[in-house]
This record gives C-alpha cells, sequence and structure tokens, in this order.
C-alpha cells in the first residue's frame, strides 16, 4: 500500500544548523499492515511521516500509495490518500467552526469544493450515527464549536475525521502524547477499533514503548535517521519492553540508550 | 431627522466595505491593505464609465470585476511569491494609486450631471435621500444574503477553515493558496463595490477617498462584533452591518458636538486602537480588580 525507496532529507542544507534527519530510508507497508514507530527525540520518525504526507518534500527517493507515485505531489493533493492526526490536538480540527462543519469538510477529503450546500439533513444523520460511536456525547452537539471541546474529544474527533472518507493510509504522528493518561488509553482504544474495523494501512509513531509492542503488527524503531530494525508480528508478540531495549543498545550502542531513548 | 437617515445610508453603503474587510480580517486572518487601494479604484471605474455614458448598474458590477482583480493581485503576490500579506496588500494599494488616476485621468472626476443608481431610480413617494437609503438597503440585504449563502457552501467552508487552521484544510485535501486568493477576491470585489456606490451617492470619485478606508472598516468591524455579537456566521454578518451604521452614527454625533472634521482620521485610529486593545485591557482590569477586592 505504501513504498518509500530510499528518501533523504536534510534540513538547513550547507548552513551551520545543517541536519540530516533522513538517510536512504527505505519502507514497504502491505495492505491492513499497522506499523507502530517508536525511536529517540532527533531520530527522523516525524520527518519520516511529514515527508509520507508532504509537508516537506523528500531530497532523494520516492514515495508510492496504492501502486501512484506522489513523490512530487503537494501535500493537499497527497490528502485523498492519506488521513492524518496530529500531536497537537488544536492541529486536527478548525476550533473557529461548527462539529458539523469540520466533519462536512473530511467526509469529503480529496475531493474538489463545490457550491453545494456543505451539509444536508442526510448528512447530519450520518454524522450523528458515527459521533455516537465515539460514546463521547458528541452527536447532540453538531452545532457546537469544536473550540469547546477538550483535547481529548478533539483528538477523538480528528481521528474520526482522518478516517470518515477512507484513506488508504492512516498517520498518526503521537496522537495521544499530549492527552492525560486516561484519555489517552481511550483515544487508543478507538484507534484499534476503528483501524480493525475498516481494515486500515496505519502508521502510528509513538513514545510509549508498550504502546507500540501492545498495538498493531509490525515494530519499526528509528535512529539517527534509518530504520533500524523492523520486527514482524510473530517476533513482536513475544517481545518486552527490556528486550526491545537490548535490541536498541546492541545495534546503537548502549552509552545512546539513556541519552536518546524516552523510556516508558 | 435627515441627519439620521444620511447617516444610515452612508452606513449601509459602507457597510460593503466592512463586509469586505471582515472577510479578510476575521475570516482569513489576513490584514489586507489592499483595500485602500480597491475602493477608490471600484470609484474610479465606475466615475469614469458612468462619465463615458454607461448604464450605472453596469458601473458597478465593472467596479467589482476591477475590485476583484485587485484582489486577486495581492492573493498571488502573497501565495506563489511568498511576500507577507500585509506588504502585499501595500505593493498593490501604491499601484492602485497610480492606476487609479489613470483611469481618471486627474484626480477628481465630478459625477454632477451623470445619472447614476440613485438619480435613475424612482422610488413614488421617496425624496433623494431616502432613495439612497432604500437603495443601500436593498443592495446589503442582497450582498448579504448572497455571502451567507456562499460561506455555508463546502467551497465557502474550505475559505473559512483556511483562515482558522490551514494544517487541518490542507490535510483534507484544499489548496489553501486557491482559498486565500478567492478570499481576497471576494472581499475586494465588495470593497469595490462601496467605492462605486459610495462616489455615486457623493457626486464625486476621487484619488485620496481611499485613505484610511481600512481603519473605518475594522471600526465598523470591531463595534458591530462587541454590540451584536459574533455567535454564528450570519450573527457576524448582520453586526458587521449594523457596526458601520453606528459608526457612521458615531461620528454624526461627534461632528455635531463641534470636533473638526479634521481630527475625524486621528477619532477614528484611537476608537480602533481602543477597540483591538480591550480584550487585554479588560483582563488587566479584572486582574487589577480581583487584587484590590482581596
Amino acid at each position: 500500500m505504501l513504498t518509500i525507496k530510499e528518501i533523504s532529507k536534510t534540513f538547513n542544507p550547507n548552513t551551520i544548523t545543517e541536519k540530516l534527519a533522513l538517510h536512504d530510508v527505505s519502507l514497504h507497508l502491505a495492505p491492513g499492515d499497522f506499523v507502530t514507530v517508536i525511536g529517540g527525540n532527533g531520530a527522523g520518525k516525524s520527518t519520516l511521516m511529514n515527508c509520507v504526507a508532504g509537508t516537506y518534500p523528500v531530497d532523494e527517493g520516492s514515495i508510492e500509495i496504492a501502486g501512484t507515485d506522489i513523490t512530487k505531489w503537494p501535500e493537499h493533493r497527497r490528502a485523498k490518500f492519506i488521513g492524518r492526526v496530529f500531536q497537537d490536538p488544536m492541529m486536527g480540527t478548525a476550533a473557529n467552526m461548527q462539529i458539523e462543519e469540520n466533519l462536512a469538510i473530511a467526509a469529503r477529503r480529496g475531493k474538489r469544493p463545490t457550491l453545494r450546500w456543505s451539509s444536508t439533513a442526510k448528512d447530519r444523520d450520518h454524522y450523528r450515527e458515527l459521533l455516537a460511536g465515539l460514546h463521547l456525547g458528541l452527536e447532540d452537539r453538531l452545532t457546537s464549536k469544536v473550540g469547546l471541546l477538550s483535547g481529548g474529544q478533539r483528538q477523538a474527533l480528528t481521528l474520526l475525521m482522518a478516517t470518515m472518507a477512507e484513506p488508504k493510509l492512516l498517520l498518526l504522528d503521537e496522537h495521544t502524547a499530549a492527552l492525560d493518561p486516561k484519555t489517552a488509553e481511550k483515544v487508543l482504544s478507538l484507534t484499534r477499533e476503528i483501524v480493525s474495523r475498516q481494515h486500515l494501512t496505519t502508521l502510528m509513531i509513538t513514545h510509549n514503548m508498550r504502546d507500540a509492542l501492545k498495538f498493531g503488527n509490525r515494530l519499526i524503531m528509528m535512529y539517527g535517521g534509518q530504520i533500524l530494525f523492523d520486527i514482524p508480528e510473530e517476533k513482536k508478540k513475544h517481545l518486552e519492553v527490556k528486550d526491545l531495549l537490548a535490541m536498541f543498545e546492541q545495534a546503537a550502542g548502549s552509552e545512546l540508550v539513556s541519552d536518546s531513548l524516552l523510556l516508558s | 431627522m435627515d441627519l439620521v437617515i444620511s447617516t444610515v445610508s452612508q452606513g449601509l453603503l459602507w457597510a460593503l466595505l466592512a463586509i469586505g474587510v471582515y472577510i479578510t480580517f476575521r475570516v482569513l486572518d489576513i490584514a489586507d491593505l489592499t483595500v485602500e487601494g480597491s475602493f477608490p479604484l471600484g470609484a474610479a471605474v465606475a466615475a469614469k464609465l458612468l462619465t463615458s455614458g454607461a448604464h450605472p448598474v453596469t458601473a458597478i458590477l465593472i467596479a467589482c470585476i476591477a475590485g476583484a482583480l485587485a484582489g486577486v493581485v495581492t492573493g498571488f503576490l502573497c501565495t506563489k511569491l511568498k511576500i507577507p500579506a500585509l506588504l502585499a496588500g501595500i505593493l498593490t494599494m501604491i499601484a492602485l494609486y497610480s492606476v487609479n488616476l489613470r483611469i481618471m485621468g486627474k484626480a477628481n472626476l465630478p459625477l454632477l450631471s451623470q445619472d447614476t443608481i440613485f438619480s435613475i431610480t424612482k422610488i413614488p413617494g421617496l425624496d433623494a435621500g431616502l432613495t439612497v437609503l432604500a437603495i443601500g438597503a436593498v443592495i446589503v440585504l442582497l450582498v448579504a444574503v448572497l455571502n451567507y449563502w456562499f460561506f455555508g457552501t463546502e467551497l465557502g467552508t474550505a475559505i473559512r477553515a483556511t483562515g482558522c487552521n490551514p494544517h487541518m484544510i490542507r490535510a483534507n485535501g484544499i489548496d489553501t493558496d486557491i482559498m486565500v486568493v478567492l478570499g481576497l477576491l471576494l472581499s475586494n470585489a465588495l470593497v469595490a463595490m462601496s467605492g462605486a456606490l459610495v462616489a455615486q451617492s457623493n457626486g464625486f470619485a476621487d484619488v485620496g477617498m481611499g485613505v484610511g478606508t481600512i481603519v473605518i472598516g475594522l471600526a465598523s468591524v470591531i463595534i458591530g462584533e462587541v454590540l451584536f455579537g459574533t455567535r454564528s456566521f450570519k450573527n457576524c454578518l448582520i453586526s458587521v452591518i449594523l457596526g458601520s451604521i453606528v459608526y457612521r452614527a458615531v461620528i454624526a454625533i461627534v461632528l455635531q458636538m463641534g470636533m473638526p472634521p479634521n481630527d475625524l482620521k486621528l477619532f477614528t485610529a484611537i476608537l480602533v486602537a481602543l477597540a483591538l486593545s480591550m480584550p487585554l485591557l479588560q483582563a488587566r482590569w479584572n486582574k487589577f480588580r480581583r487584587e484590590v477586592t482581596r
């Protein structure tokens, strides 16, 4: 579903702040793969995701989704294939607009906007049904402004918006990192429910190694702009956090572990 | 009574400018100074066409198109050439000064003997003053309804979301550059329409009539929002129109009280500065009061 071939990305090239963020990264996701991504700060996780989403162009290499080469596509055009949930709960929704208006925009992700009224009575019934599935009581608040919702509610809404027009690829960039543990857990179980119901091909960055092991069928660990290892389902099932740490130590050198990996 | 009628009519004709400023300042979240050039552009185009014998309605529509083009120029400068929006607006505004002089051929074009939208409309029982009021009301109502409809469509919603959260709307497949250009186009078309109507009501177009229009627009938007609320988009539109009328009333009152007309712009600037700093001043005042009562 997603094929990344040898992509590289350097920020601020030829300056004193030059930073090689991705170095020859290749990755292939089969349809239905749910891959969790871990790695320390500056490992390149978010850069990888932003390069796939088109936030920044890549310097080298190519990116394909569902057989289409999208390497040169601008961000908004890639949205046809990609649903995204950001780390910042404020980023995925328009705060000054109603829940209904946000959903109407997401329902038409990747389509050219027309001069039709943005949502009809039939659309609203559909939105209510979808919102009821979140179990947050939002189905009665279609005309509330999104800015009135809590961070957890906004993140759940963003998740719904990212998946309501079925994406070929779902990108989750530490989407629970800004939430309190209890809310984070709720949003994560909602994520699992939606991903498995729609068989979505998913890439999920997390800082939490336990979540990385608990969710998904594959795990990749990044370090220094490269994929350090890629663990398939059978092997992942039997791993624990301490095994991950040991693997990282072996691959990257022990003195780096405490500095570059946030333990949780 | 005459003063009340002319105040309200002026408020209505300038309300189109206020709606235009609302679209850029609030919906797109851009302070667009193109307005200072597109307002006199609308006046100049309409005046030139009227003196050349065009029908007033045609003159107003072509003035709108000219304003829309001015908006597109600013949009191109700020999206494709990445010039900061404020500077892009200033560039277009300055360029329009020369363009407006070229259109009119001189600095001031009187419309004394020409037919205008207000002189050709004969409504039984209404004198000249009430005719301006009636036509102003009809046009503003029409523009407000059209705006309400447009900003409720898929395209209009996308423009609103662009101003609110560009990340979100790009992630949903909308080209924010196009949305910004469309917003500026619509805004400046309305501003030019306002200029075309004001010129016809005043009986002349002047190259300097744009000075301070952005501040007048902002004053109307802010006064309207404070007095009449911002609950929904419909509410905002109504607030902005009423804000424009209240602004004219305030001006009429201070002039009646004997303020020299030359001080008007200074007065307006202070009014807007106060209104814009209101949230901060209010927070400070509340904090101060809490500390005093403790």
